[in-house]
This record gives structure tokens, C-alpha cells and sequence, in this order.
């Protein structure tokens, strides 16, 4: 694979007596979708919030753009390119859903004390840019009505959508996404499905996190099984689903 | 009338002077979260580096720079925001309760040394003569009441706009976010610590200024000034104002300190003589029963946002 986007290399987290994930890497190449599979246990949520630097590696490797990103705080992830969503959904409730979006913008001149105080036009025009970009990804996202509402009113699966529309504010070349199709009715499915299609094409790369066997393999070209904290097939959502020992793990036999 | 007029004035001061302390503790808690009971703290810390900084030189006591009393305004401004900032970097990991009792702990500190730091402080005697704006005119007590009142009004007002300006901008935004989910904001690209240890430096340098003029507006002061009830005082002004609001904070401010004059002037007529020591504790009960009454009735203050339930 040439040049991934983002690759982990031996990732090992123990917390405790417990070994979470177990010398697991994978690689992320440009454009890609790459899908995330295995049963309740098997790792895929600690591996998460590993690559996403919630949780710091006990050892192993985490490149990001080519550069080590292993030991660095979560909140530089963002503006190294790569952003993450929630499995439950993490809007900022009592703020407008334009807040929300406008956040997550990065580097904004704005966000000094005293620039507020300095430079305030060149903040009301990055402002202005911000708004704009804004708007139409709530209108890609279809939350455009709802741009001054507080996003405590949405449903749950507005709330997805709202996560998805806020981590692209950033210009992300990455996106991990945690359980996108969870709680969510079949019509909001589709177009959380869609709309991931959408953002392929225009080159970001996701991983996705997923449960909806249907979902994996309409979305990803390849697909990696965790079970026991370690990687346990690799291959198209076909592939893997015929594997015996992705049908012992999920049925079980993980556990035994 | 006269005296009317003249006591109107000195209790407006003192209202708005609170009103600069609470607009320092919504910038903390109604923006951004933070649980800070050590108001009274930074609120001294103030009223002493510019006391110190303005003061004439004295015999047995460190400092008495002589310096006009705005170099003494922004020496208060600056010391009570280090030492907020310096609490906000030691209580970076800790949340809710558990910040309000190590800030509890540190107007303790704070406290303990205006007592014994005599060589300092002047201990429990405090420090006098503490340079009066408009000193020439102190014999016509309207005129000189009224021109307090005006430049007690003029810095909360300049305070006011610059929190107004500060809480709709970017950096206000991210506080904002930081209060409704720490987590979120961090997978945004926000530094949680960052930005807590500003807000905390911003609003102790807001409760120190206030510290300053009052200080400056009395011209005497002593460690009694700071004890804990005036922390209360001031949580119970931003409650009934509404946490949230810049405005609340000011208005909260005025009603809260018209029922403690006003059920302290109460006590003291309707109140036999030798029960006056007791019943001064009906001001707190006072206010304990109208922040009751809010929080049943009005739960966002005055002016508070509306809040959905999550």
C-alpha cells in the first residue's frame, strides 16, 4: 500500500490484568473504506479510541499523515486531518446547530482572548467563510432547516447526521466513525449511507466501526475482524463472512 | 433628600462593585462550567496588591508604592489572574465538587495569610489609607458619592461589554461547548485545559479588579472583608440574575444586595437590642429562602437562557 493515510503498527493496550487490544495494526490507505468488524469484546472500541488518542497505547505505533502521533494529545488529531464521530452521538445540546458546526471549524483567529480584541475583522470574516461552509453542509446533511435550533431537539439520527456534517467542518482527510447505523429507522440509513458514498468520492477516507452487516458491505472494500483483541481475518465483507473463523468467533467461539 | 441621595449613590456602588465580581464568576460558571467557591479569595487577593501598589510607604510593612490607583487597578487585575491561573493548572483533572473544594480551599489560603502575613497585610488590622478617587471633595458627601458611583459604574460597564463582546465571539464559543461536553470539544480540536485555566484567569482577574475598587472606594481594608459569606453572596446574586447572563449577573447583583441591606436594616429596627447579634443571621436566611424561592419558580434566574431538559 502506498503511503496510508493512517497506519498502526503493534498497537497494544492493557488496562489492568486486561489486554483490550493485542498487537493490532492495520493501514488506511487514501480514499478507502475500510470496515471494522467483530464480536461484543473483541477490542474494535478501545482500537478506536486508541487511533482517535482518547486512550494513550501501552506500546505500539500510530502514524497519521506520516507523521507519530502515538503519544499526542486527542485534541491535535483534528487539525493533523483526521476527525471521529461518536457511537452515541455527542451534540453540544444547548447550543444552534450552526454553533455546533462553527466549533469545529480549525485554526480560527477567534478562538485567542485577545485577538477578540485585536483583529476583530479578520475574525468576522473567517466568520462569515465559516457560516457559509456551514450552511452547506447542513443543507448536504439535510439539518439546513434546522441551522437555529438548539441541537437538543433533534432525534437520534439527526444527531448522527449532525456529528457527520460537524466533524466535516475541519476539511478532515479522515473520518473514524463509530457506529453510524446504530438506532437509526432504514430511511435515515439510506442516507447516512448515501451521503458517506458522497463524501468518499470527493476523497476522504473513513473506518468505520459497524455492527449492520448489510451496511458493511454495501459501504466498505475491505474489511478487518477483531476478536480477542487481535486481528483475526482480513478481506471483502464476502470474504470474511464466509471465513469459519469469523462464524466460530461470532458465534461464540471467542468466548470459549 | 440629601442624605437619601448620598446613601442611593454609596449603595449602588457597593451593588455594582458585587455586580464586577459576578460578571468574573458567570464568565466561570455560567460560560464555561467551572464550580469556583473561592470567589472571596480573589476577590481579596485584588483588594491587597492594589492596596499595597497604592498605598504610602508605612514603617513596619512591606510595600506602600505610592502609585496612582489605576497602576493599582491593573497590579490587582494581573496577581488575582495568576493566582487563578495557578489554580486552574493544579485542578486541571478535577470536576464539579470536587473543584469547589479545593477553590474553597484555597480562599482558606488566601485567608489565612491576610491574617498572618502581618509583614504584608497589616494582619488582622488590615491595611488603611488606602488612596480615594476624588479624595479633594470628601467633605460634600453627595458630590463625593455620586463621582464614585460614576467611576464604579463606568468599570463595570466596561467590564460588561467586554464579556458581552468575549462570550458572542469564537473563544466564547469554545467555552460554551466545553461546559455542554468536554469530550466532544476535545475530538474537536479544543484543548480542555487550555481553555479552562483561561476562563479561570479571566474571570479571577475580573473578581480582582472588583477587589480594587472596593478596596479604593473605602479606602481601609481588613481580612473580615473576605469571608466565606461573601462567596454565598455572590453565588446566590448570579442564581437570581440568571447564570448565563451578563446582564443577570449585574441586575442579580443589585436585587440581591437590596435584600441584604434591606433585611439587615429590618433586624436592626424591629428587633430588641440584646437579640441584634442573633437575628443578624436572618440576612443569610433571607437570601437562602429567595434563592429557594427561584430555584422552585424561576430556575434560570431573571435573564437566564431557557434551558431543555437532556
Amino acid at each position: 500500500m502506498a503511503d496510508p493515510v493512517l497506519e498502526a503498527r503493534n498497537l497494544t493496550r492493557r488496562f489492568g490484568g486486561v489486554t483490550a487490544v493485542d498487537g493490532m495494526s492495520l493501514a488506511l490507505a487514501q480514499g478507502e473504506i475500510l470496515g471494522l468488524i467483530g464480536p461484543n469484546g473483541a477490542g474494535k472500541t478501545t482500537m478506536f479510541d486508541l487511533l482517535a488518542g482518547s486512550v494513550v497505547p501501552t506500546s505500539g505505533s500510530i502514524r497519521l499523515m506520516g507523521a507519530e502521533v502515538a503519544g499526542e494529545a486527542a485534541h491535535k488529531r483534528l487539525n493533523r486531518g483526521m476527525g471521529r464521530t461518536f457511537q452515541i452521538p455527542r451534540p453540544f445540546p444547548e447550543l444552534s446547530l450552526l454553533d455546533n458546526m462553527l466549533i469545529a471549524r480549525q485554526g480560527q483567529t477567534g478562538e485567542g482572548f485577545w485577538a477578540n480584541f485585536t483583529a476583530p475583522r479578520r475574525i468576522a470574516a473567517e466568520e462569515r467563510a465559516a457560516r457559509e461552509k456551514a450552511r452547506a453542509l447542513l443543507e448536504l446533511l439535510l439539518l439546513a432547516r434546522l441551522a437555529n435550533e438548539p441541537a437538543r431537539v433533534l432525534s437520534g439520527g439527526q444527531r448522527k447526521l449532525l456529528e457527520l456534517a460537524r466533524v466535516m467542518m475541519a476539511d478532515p482527510q479522515v473520518i473514524l466513525l463509530d457506529e453510524p447505523a446504530a438506532g437509526v429507522n432504514a430511511t435515515l440509513l439510506e442516507t447516512i449511507i448515501d451521503r458517506i458514498r458522497a463524501i468518499n468520492a470527493q476523497g476522504v477516507t473513513f473506518l468505520l466501526i459497524e455492527h449492520n452487516i448489510d451496511m458493511v458491505q454495501r459501504l466498505c472494500h475491505r474489511v478487518l475482524v477483531m476478536a480477542s483483541g487481535a486481528l483475526l481475518a482480513e478481506g471483502t465483507a464476502a470474504e470474511v463472512a464466509r471465513d469459519p473463523r469469523v462464524i466460530e468467533a461470532y458465534l461464540g467461539g471467542a468466548a470459549a | 433628600m440629601i442624605d437619601l441621595l448620598s446613601y442611593g449613590a454609596f449603595f449602588l456602588s457597593t451593588a455594582l462593585i458585587f455586580g464586577i465580581i459576578t460578571l468574573g464568576l458567570n464568565l466561570q460558571w455560567g460560560l464555561t462550567g467551572l464550580f469556583n467557591v473561592g470567589i472571596a479569595g480573589f476577590f481579596a487577593i485584588g483588594a491587597y496588591a492594589s492596596a499595597i501598589l497604592t498605598t504610602p510607604e508605612v514603617a513596619d510593612r512591606i510595600g506602600g508604592f505610592g502609585l496612582p490607583i489605576a497602576v493599582g487597578w491593573l497590579g490587582a487585575m494581573a496577581l488575582a489572574g495568576l493566582a487563578a491561573a495557578i489554580t486552574g493548572i493544579a485542578t486541571l483533572r478535577l470536576k464539579a465538587d470536587y473543584l469547589a473544594i479545593t477553590t474553597f480551599g484555597v480562599a482558606v489560603v488566601v485567608q489565612l495569610v491576610m491574617l498572618n502575613a502581618e509583614a504584608l497585610t497589616g494582619g488582622p488590622f488590615g491595611v488603611a489609607f488606602i488612596p480615594r478617587p476624588f479624595a479633594g471633595v470628601q467633605d460634600q458627601p453627595v458630590l463625593f458619592n455620586a463621582l464614585n458611583l460614576m467611576v464604579v459604574a463606568g468599570v463595570t460597564l466596561a467590564i460588561y461589554l467586554a464579556l458581552e463582546h468575549l462570550s458572542r465571539s469564537p473563544w466564547g464559543r469554545v467555552l460554551r461547548a466545553l461546559r455542554e461536553d468536554e469530550r466532544a470539544a476535545i475530538s474537536l480540536g479544543k484543548s480542555a485545559r487550555s481553555y479552562r485555566v483561561q476562563a479561570f484567569a479571566a474571570g479571577g482577574a475580573v473578581m480582582g479588579l472588583a477587589g480594587a475598587v472596593q478596596a479604593h472606594f473605602i479606602g481601609f481594608i481588613a481580612p473580615d472583608n473576605y469571608l466565606p459569606t461573601l462567596t454565598f453572596q455572590v453565588w446566590a446574586m448570579l442564581m437570581v440574575g440568571g447564570s448565563g447572563s451578563n446582564r443577570g449577573a449585574v441586575l442579580g447583583s443589585i436585587v440581591v444586595w437590596a435584600i441584604w441591606v434591606g433585611s439587615g436594616a429590618a433586624t436592626a429596627a424591629l428587633v430588641p437590642g440584646d437579640w441584634q447579634a442573633r437575628a443578624a443571621a436572618l440576612q443569610i436566611v433571607a437570601i437562602g429562602v429567595m434563592l429557594c424561592l427561584i430555584l422552585l419558580w424561576r430556575p434560570q434566574g431573571f435573564f437566564g437562557p431557557r434551558r431543555g431538559r437532556m
